[in-house]
């Protein structure tokens, strides 16, 4: 199986090869689009800003590149919210894969105990509707970090609260994403990982 | 729920742990990435790593060594000593590192966390703030807690938060070592005071003081390292104590 890591001007990527590579696939990280587009599985992971990212994808050709793909993608963290409609981080128009939109988290200081942003660390996730989980993963904890959240709507395939809904996964078509770090999130992010690339979908 | 984040600690001198760790029935002892394997399958949420290391080969071995904790390991590690400029977290980072701690250099030069921040984001950047009280004054210390630095505590650790930190950890050198329990006090205050999340470290005993540093210290993570290195406290016991004191773990 190819499984292609879109190279980007994101951090840690390195985590998400190694967790495939503990799977035993060896997965090539790179920004040639002939090589994306001819993978099995793509992963579009990612840490950083969202308006510079888009502009990065943008002069590189990437975003229409990843809007057109037919084969199961899997985007996290920061790649999930490339692949909602908007984001308020930078207020710039993203993918539209997804049709939620991306908003920061709001400090609310009466909630007990006290709220801190980032969100960061082990939460459960709940409501899960995608071929990428299945019954053991109900209720799980998986490792988050973030500021901001896609709100949960027609393409939230699992939620998470802090302290409202927000989706913890989407998907539509092909297109699968995480707002955790499945590389990160021991023997169920693994699993999760796990079920992507075992994925059979009719395209 | 978001839990509450269980964090042993590992010293590391020329790629080895330090400290003499009294695991039953391991062999392994001196090997950082068997320990951290171990306390992983036992539920640890997040690992640190501190280099301790004063040698520039020394340095050379403990980024090799991160490289191979990142392939190992599937829940997320700090990695810190040593790093006092961008290009020595650039390094930890291309290894696999998902965050850097950062004290007296922060301490030397503030302007470090904003750079960091910057190019990293903030979530890769915890300042450690070694703190300790007198007269009812909490002053940030470097070196072992033998070096008064001027900064206080309270200050400094809201300064670090505005330049950017993702995290505080703070030690109590009161505390540390002493095994009655973390500095709640002080803990609830700076918890209150920081809009980020923050590690409590320094006086770990029992598995009450973790109890009461999650009931009254309002910290987000508890960090200990002798406790859990000498098998004096086991981290799934911990873990089902802590969950029947209603408080919410992996």
């Amino acid at each position: 199986m190819k499984v292609a890591i879109i190279k980007y001007n994101a951090g840690n990527i390195q985590s998400v090869d190694y967790a495939l590579q503990r799977l035993g696939v060896e997965a090539s990280i790179t920004a040639d689009h002939d090589e994306i587009r001819s993978a099995d599985r793509v992963i579009f992971p990612g840490v950083g800003e969202a308006s510079t990212t888009m502009a990065y994808l943008h002069a590189h050709g990437l975003d229409k590149l990843i809007t057109e793909l037919k084969q199961p993608v899997l985007g996290i963290c920061l790649g999930l919210q490339l692949m909602c409609r908007h984001s308020e981080e930078g207020d710039v128009e993203c993918l539209g894969i997804f049709s939620e939109t991306v908003k920061k988290f709001i400090l609310q200081h009466t909630m007990l105990p006290a709220m801190k942003i980032p969100h960061m660390g082990w939460n459960t996730i709940e409501g899960l509707k995608s071929s990428l989980f299945d019954s053991s993963i109900e209720g799980q904890h998986c490792y988050f970090v973030h500021s901001y959240y896609a709100e949960t709507g027609p393409d939230t395939a699992a939620f998470c609260s802090y302290p409202t809904p927000f989706s913890a996964a989407l998907q539509k078509d092909n297109f699968f994403a995480v707002q955790f770090h499945p590389e990160k999130s021991g023997p169920v992010g693994a699993k999760i990982l796990e079920n992507f690339l075992q994925l059979k979908i009719n395209l | 729920m978001l839990s509450k984040r269980i964090i042993p600690c590992l010293d590391i001198r020329n790629g080895q742990t330090v400290k003499g760790i009294n695991f039953i029935n391991i062999r392994e002892v001196g090997d950082p990435i068997e320990l951290g394997k171990l306390y992983s399958e036992q539920g640890a949420d997040e690992l640190v790593f501190l280099d301790i290391t004063a040698t520039h080969e020394g340095r050379k071995t403990f980024v090799e060594l991160v490289k191979r904790i990142a392939f190992n390991l599937n829940i997320p590690f700090t990695v810190g000593g040593g790093i006092s400029e961008l290009k020595d977290a650039d390094a930890l980072l291309a290894a696999g590192a998902d965050k850097i701690s950062i004290n007296s250099s922060a301490i030397k030069n503030p302007k470090l966390i904003d750079d960091l921040a910057l190019h990293f984001g903030s979530q890769f950047v915890v300042v450690a703030i070694d703190a300790k009280e007198e007269n009812n004054h909490w002053e940030a210390t470097m070196h072992g807690g033998r070096l008064p630095t001027g900064k206080e505590l309270f200050t400094w650790a809201k300064e670090a938060e505005n330049r950017g930190a993702g995290e505080i950890l703070f030690t109590s050198m009161n505390h540390d070592g002493t095994k009655n329990g973390f500095a709640n006090e002080a803990l609830t205050h700076l918890s209150d005071l920081l809009t980020i999340p923050l590690i409590a470290s320094g006086g770990a005993g029992t598995m009450e003081h973790f109890a009461d540093l999650f009931k009254y210290g309002k910290a987000d993570a508890g960090l200990a390292a002798s406790i859990f290195h000498f098998g004096e406290i086991a981290i799934p016991d911990l873990k089902s104590y802590l969950r029947k004191e209603g408080i919410s773990m992996r």
